[in-house]
């Protein structure tokens, strides 16, 4: 056989849909000289549930199920998107408490996400150690999770107008407990990783995205932050009570894998500030408004009081009836921006709602990350953009 | 959020382009004539007080029962000047096209798409316009009101749907 160093023979190879590193079903068509990458083409759709078909024959209060199914490791996000859309739609508003669990709780819901991608993120560069520590923080704060709803993973726990019960006893000493050890954990992570030369040399200068082009792409949250683009939906347009908090939107200068390490290595710092400050804020009073045709009477009223349970029963049996109209509201979530756009047509069931998922939008980008670099990095740059199947596909 | 100068901008800019602009929880929302959705587009984009370069998200909505149209339904983002608004462009549904604005946010491919494989719409000029999300045998359009919640898809789809079950 003549030297192929010198023709040029393309191969087409898959990666995934059962790749470990695609994180979920994602498969990519790649067009390869050698190593080096002609073509990528990503297949999506794998997971498709059709939530957004789902969402037009459920009652809005039925819909917040389905939200915690979309990115299945911030399901707190999810949540609060959703409950946040309707709240406009009705244009109502929510007591200062639970305004600012919902904050405490999303930013664990960050830390918890981040540390879901710090770790898949390392093990697919071969750093495993990271993963089993990422992971024994992550369960501590799965283990507050399932304290204040009951459940781990898809958590519910946001109702129209609040959130679903008081926090639990107990629950600030165990939250207080994990933001002051968690400081220092991070130190461990970077310790392991931030100068470590095999991890630089795997990630510096790899999959970059300029500026222009994160913006062109609709890149968001620190996929975009990584290209030093200034925008964070809690600053830019403070919804829960996000303006009473000081923090910090740490950016990248290179738009490379390694800046947007960095930059959610230091988002996990700052929302760690965040739920500290959370836990002194926290006022008195109601976790969830009082409006008779929109929010549920409490748990104890229903169980005790005649009233009460036939207003429950109408609610859930008939759902809310928002006026006709349309709104988008979006938020910070941990991948990026998470919008719901919900067209009301006055009747209880949702005429269309459309999810923007984070994920979805920053997976297109994938191709012009990683045409000309190595297959290797494809590997790497996948994880550094943090995608989520589940509200990919929807 | 003053969304009074957009609207202002764009019928100074545009008079014949827009059929209805309204406000509704302070979101701007302004119906575009198809013809004109690329120009609009373009001009709110690389105008230098408006400045629209993020596409925030784009999709289709049925509304063939009640006015016999389908939508598309454009969310606009300006990063640096930190306001949105919201273009809706109405297509009779016996003629399902409209240009794409991918030239314009590249970001638009996969939301055009996404509503091509949703809807149906055709997106004139577009790269790449395949199906998305569901798989190559998938009949119908299921965001469309007259696609059913359940039901069975062809037995094409046995294998991807239920394997070895008829």
């Amino acid at each position: 056989m003549e030297s192929s160093a010198t023709t040029t023979h393309l191969m087409t190879i898959n990666m995934g849909p059962q790749h470990p590193s695609t994180h979920g079903v994602l498969r990519l068509l790649l067009e390869l000289d050698g190593e080096m990458i002609i073509k990528a083409t990503p297949h999506i759709g794998f997971l498709h549930r059709g939530v957004e078909k789902l969402a037009e024959y459920r009652t809005y209060h039925q819909c917040i199920p389905l939200t915690d199914r979309l990115d299945y490791v911030a399901p707190f996000s999810n949540n609060l998107a959703y409950a946040l859309t309707v709240e406009k739609l009705l244009g109502i508003d929510i007591p200062e408490r639970a305004q600012h669990i919902r904050v405490l709780l999303c930013e664990l819901t960050r830390i918890a996400s981040h540390l879901l991608w710090l770790a898949t993120h390392a093990l697919d560069i071969g750093a495993m150690t990271v993963f089993f520590y990422c992971f024994r923080e992550r369960e501590a704060i799965y283990d507050i999770f399932e304290m204040v709803s009951g459940a781990r993973l898809h958590l519910s726990y946001i109702r129209i107008g609040g959130v679903a019960k008081e926090l639990p006893g107990g629950f600030l000493e165990k939250t207080r407990k994990f933001v002051a050890e968690f400081p220092a954990r991070l130190k461990e992570y970077e310790t392991l990783l931030t100068d470590n030369p095999i991890w630089k040399k795997r990630t510096v200068g790899v999959g970059i995205i300029s500026a222009e082009d994160a913006i062109d792409y609709g890149l968001s949250g620190p996929s975009l932050r990584g290209s030093g683009v200034n925008w964070d939906i809690r600053k830019a347009d403070p919804y829960s009570c996000y303006d009473k908090y000081h923090f910090a939107v740490p950016l990248g200068e290179n738009g490379d894998v390694y800046d947007r390490y960095r930059v959610r290595i230091e988002e996990m710092r700052q929302s760690n500030s965040i739920v500290h400050q959370a836990i002194n804020i926290l006022p008195k009073g109601d976790i969830i408004a009082s409006i008779p045709n929109v929010t549920l009477p409490p748990k104890e009223d229903v169980e005790t009081k005649m009233e009460a349970m036939i207003h429950h029963f109408k609610l859930i049996i008939q759902g809310i009836r928002p006026p006709k109209g349309e709104v988008y509201a979006s938020i910070e979530a941990p991948k990026g921006e998470l919008g719901f756009y919900i067209i009301s047509d006055g009747s209880s069931n949702p005429y269309r709602l459309k999810i923007r998922p984070p994920s979805f939008v920053n997976l297109e980008a994938l191709p012009k990350m990683v045409e000309g670099r190595l297959l290797p990095d494809v590997v790497a740059t996948i994880g550094s953009l943090d995608i989520v199947l589940g509200e990919i596909d929807r | 959020m003053d969304t009074e100068f957009i609207a202002t901008a764009i019928k100074s800019n545009f008079p014949q382009a827009i059929i209805d602009s309204n406000t509704f929880r302070n979101e701007l929302t302004l119906t575009i004539k198809k013809e004109f959705i690329v120009q609009v587009a373009r001009f709110l984009k690389e105008d230098k007080e408006l400045h629209f370069n993020f596409l925030s998200d784009l999709c289709g909505v049925d509304r063939v029962e009640a006015d016999g149209i389908f939508e598309v339904v454009y969310h606009l983002y300006s990063i640096d000047k930190n306001h949105r608004v919201r273009l809706k462009v109405p297509i009779p549904s016996n003629e399902l096209s409209i240009p794409t604005v991918t030239d314009i946010w590249r970001t638009a491919n996969w939301h055009e798409r996404e509503t091509y494989d949703m809807f149906g719409i055709t997106f004139t000029g577009h790269p790449d316009l395949r199906k998305i999300l569901t798989p190559e045998d998938f009949e119908g359009y299921p965001l469309r009101k007259d696609y059913p919640i359940d039901g069975r898809q062809p037995p094409a789809l046995y294998g991807t749907y239920r394997k070895g079950k008829e």
